[in-house]
């Protein structure tokens, strides 16, 4: 293995760790996140003092990415068992 | 939030994480060496205690708004995955930790991997397992207190919460010889999981710019809100798989 393509490995090893530390198993949920909050910032910037748009996101976050995950189960067993 | 709060939430975090990583460095030391497992685990804890170090001071800097702003996304963030991991758990769509199990998993791979040392280090093997072990483990605990410490202004009550966990984890660890099963490891996720997603939303919303209804009374509501949420849809889930698995037949 040249030196280029084991700096190459390493940056990527170091990359894949940082992603799944941060972000973890669902990419849309830290993308949910992240919009809610420039929402966030965007109301309150005019005027709208919006504390309830991030529990009402989380709330629809949480229950999705779980809804994901229901799904992914029956695809992987249709009858259930 | 109360200084208990922030030493029993930062101590949570890192038993449940200690649990974990005291069932790697046991593998390591059973199935390979224990000396390399100690120097490996004395380094992981050195790096984690330079990286609470530097970052604690120069996380300090940081205007309060833009440190909840980001600190509240990222607890957040990490709140919902264990969270949805709580949930998942709870509701049967995960197997439950098992730290017998892991134990067993981490001693089968150890024992079949090559032996070697390097340098002062006679088994480099068990060196690393129990590095990363203690490293990945600890690492997220270390953004847990610097975060609750800084936003609180008190670091010190973080960091004794880390090390009580740490020193309870070890002592009762090395007493038993055995992974701490009995620890009740997915019920303190499940309470980790509410309050980093609490604060999360606390903190990151008034870094936003928002101002909660009651200030920092909101947290009274908002804990068990999330509390309340993950119950239910741990209910919800629990209902369904057990409709999924009835047979069509038997359904009234």
């Amino acid at each position: 293995m040249s030196p280029v393509s084991r700096a190459v490995a390493a940056l990527r090893s170091f990359g894949r760790f940082w992603y799944d530390f941060v972000i973890g198993d669902d990419w849309r949920v830290a993308l949910g996140v992240a919009v809610t909050l420039a929402a966030t910032w965007g109301l309150t910037r005019s005027g709208v003092n919006a504390w309830w748009l991030l529990p009402i996101a989380v709330a629809l976050l949480l229950g999705l990415s779980l809804l994901r995950v229901v799904r992914a189960a029956r695809q992987k067993s249709p009858s259930g068992s | 939030m109360t200084t208990f709060v922030l030493f029993v939430t930062v101590l949570l975090a890192c038993a449940v994480e200690a649990v974990e990583a005291l069932t790697i460095v046991l593998a390591a030391g059973t199935s390979r060496h224990w000396g390399s497992a100690w120097q490996g685990t004395v380094a992981a804890l050195l790096v984690l205690a330079a990286t609470v170090a530097a970052l604690g001071p120069a996380v300090g800097q940081i205007p309060l708004g833009a440190l909840r702003l980001v600190v509240g996304a990222l607890l957040l963030i990490f709140g919902l995955q264990w969270l949805r991991k709580a949930v998942m758990r709870g509701s049967g769509y995960k197997a439950l930790h098992d730290e017998s199990q892991a134990y067993a998993d981490e001693v089968a791979a150890a024992s079949g991997a090559a032996e070697g040392g390097r340098g002062r280090v006679k088994d480099w093997y068990a060196f690393t397992l129990s590095f990363k072990g203690v490293f990945l483990e600890g690492l997220e605990v270390a953004f847990i207190v610097v975060t609750f410490g800084d936003n609180q202004h008190d670091i010190p009550v973080a960091v004794l919460g880390a090390v009580v966990a740490v020193v309870a984890v070890t002592v009762a660890g090395f007493a038993v010889r055995a992974p701490l099963a009995r620890v009740p490891e997915n019920t303190m996720k499940f309470v980790v999981g509410t309050m980093l997603t609490a604060f999360g939303i606390f903190w990151a919303a008034e870094g936003a710019g928002a101002n909660w209804p009651g200030s920092d009374a909101a947290l009274l509501v908002v804990v068990p809100a999330v509390a309340a949420l993950a119950l239910g849809y741990t209910s919800v889930l629990r209902r369904a798989k057990a409709t999924a698995a009835q047979p069509e037949g038997s359904l009234t």
